[in-house]
Order: C-alpha cells, then sequence, then structure tokens
C-alpha cells in the first residue's frame, strides 16, 4: 500500500510495470490515469492547491476503508500539486486483488472519494482569466451508492 | 491560540492562508461570526457558509461543532480533487 502527494511528475507507465503482480494471490489489476483536461483550448496551466498534512491523512482514511471493504493485495495513490500544463498526469490509483471485481470497485471507491474528501483545489488558468474549479453535485451523488 | 487556515478562494479573499487568533468562541459558527465582524473581506469570505467547509484538526467537520480542545481551523471551497 503506498500513498504518495507530490509536485513532481510521475511516469505513470514505470508505476505500473510489476505493480501488484508477482503474487500468487493476485489475478486482476486496474488502473487509473486522470490528466489535465483543455475543454476550451485555451488553458495555460492547473494550479492544484492542498492541504498538507489533511491530505495525507484523508487519503490514508480512504485507502484503510478500501481495504477493509475490498480484499486487497496492494494499493498504489499518486496525486500531484501545484502548476501543471495540459495533458499531464494529475493522480493515479491502482489497485490489485484476486479477481477484477474487487478491483474495479475499489479504484472507483478510491477515486470518487479523492474527488470530494481529499483536500485537493484546482484552479484552471487561461489567457482571458484564472476561475476555480468548482465541485458539482454529481460529485457527492458518487459518494452515495458505497 | 488557534490556528485558522483559509485555502482556494477563501485565502484569495481574505488575503492570507493562515493566522493565529485569541479567540473565546466556542463553535465554528461563533468564530466565523467574530471574524465576519473584524473587516469586510471577512464577511465577503463567509457571506455564504454553505458554499465552504470546515476542518478541525485535519478532520472534516461542521459549523455547529465545539471548538473545545481544537488547535486547528481551515475553511476552504468543496474540494476538487481527482
Amino acid at each position: 500500500m503506498s500513498v504518495r502527494v507530490q509536485s513532481e511528475p510521475f511516469d505513470f507507465g514505470a508505476e505500473c510495470a510489476g505493480f501488484g503482480q508477482g503474487g500468487k494471490n493476485v489475478g486482476a489489476v486496474v488502473t487509473f490515469l486522470g490528466v489535465v483536461r483543455d475543454d476550451s483550448g485555451t488553458l495555460n496551466r492547473m494550479e492544484i492547491e492542498h492541504y498538507p498534512g489533511m491530505t495525507e491523512k484523508a487519503i490514508a482514511a480512504m485507502v484503510n476503508e478500501a481495504r477493509n471493504r475490498w480484499s486487497l493485495a496492494d494499493i498504489l495513490v499518486i496525486h500531484r500539486h501545484g502548476s501543471l500544463k495540459p495533458g499531464e498526469p494529475i493522480m493515479m490509483v491502482a489497485t490489485a486483488a484476486r479477481h477484477r471485481v474487487a478491483a474495479f470497485e475499489a479504484a472507483e471507491f478510491l477515486m470518487d472519494y479523492l474527488k470530494s474528501r481529499a483536500p485537493f483545489w484546482k484552479k484552471e488558468v487561461a489567457a482571458d482569466g484564472a476561475e476555480w474549479v468548482a465541485a458539482t453535485d454529481n460529485d457527492e451523488i458518487a459518494l452515495k451508492r458505497w | 491560540m488557534i490556528d485558522i487556515l483559509y485555502f482556494a478562494w477563501v485565502r484569495e479573499r481574505i488575503g492570507l492562508p493562515k493566522e493565529r487568533l485569541e479567540t473565546d468562541a466556542a463553535t465554528v459558527a461563533a468564530l466565523v461570526e467574530e471574524l465576519k465582524s473584524r473587516e469586510d473581506r471577512y464577511a465577503v469570505a463567509f457571506a455564504d457558509t454553505s458554499a465552504l467547509r470546515v476542518a478541525l484538526d485535519q478532520e472534516l467537520s461542521d459549523f455547529s461543532a465545539s471548538l473545545v480542545g481544537v488547535r486547528e481551523v481551515a475553511f476552504f471551497p468543496p474540494m476538487t480533487g481527482g
């Protein structure tokens, strides 16, 4: 189990290579990569602010909850903060389990919780101004299924 | 003494990321009222607390919670991670 909160880029391929494999009890690995999206075509950068200390605690609590709910061989969560360019990786989640249902469900659970319960705030900076990304009702609805 | 932290647009509206305050406020809501009475920038930032979240000692909480024994209060908009 590993959680990393960092400003540095990460290499998704290198992180995935070998993750959760090699153990006799692992039959499924699910990985998710979130990247900076530029809907308007004018995005200069995305600035991600976080709450040092609480961020790590909140993610650790989510990872523990996932381990309680599903039988998982391994979990990896990486989330960046700082200034990111369009197309750059923001965050990733990887889960390893005996069967794919547990790996998929745990990855979705972690994604839903990271979205609205980990203290990160995204600001989109474009040529014509900067705007904080607003949370949506769907973010809260997504939590209800868990 | 209590540390108060502000994040995202709350930080921008108040104009600082952190301050230390001597307060008799018994609850988060009372602390918010005290801050709002200080200066306009606080009144603007806390105009609609339904748009805000609060953490006490780095755990999500709510505005009716007690401040007894709390060392760090943080105010911020709903989180947008992932």
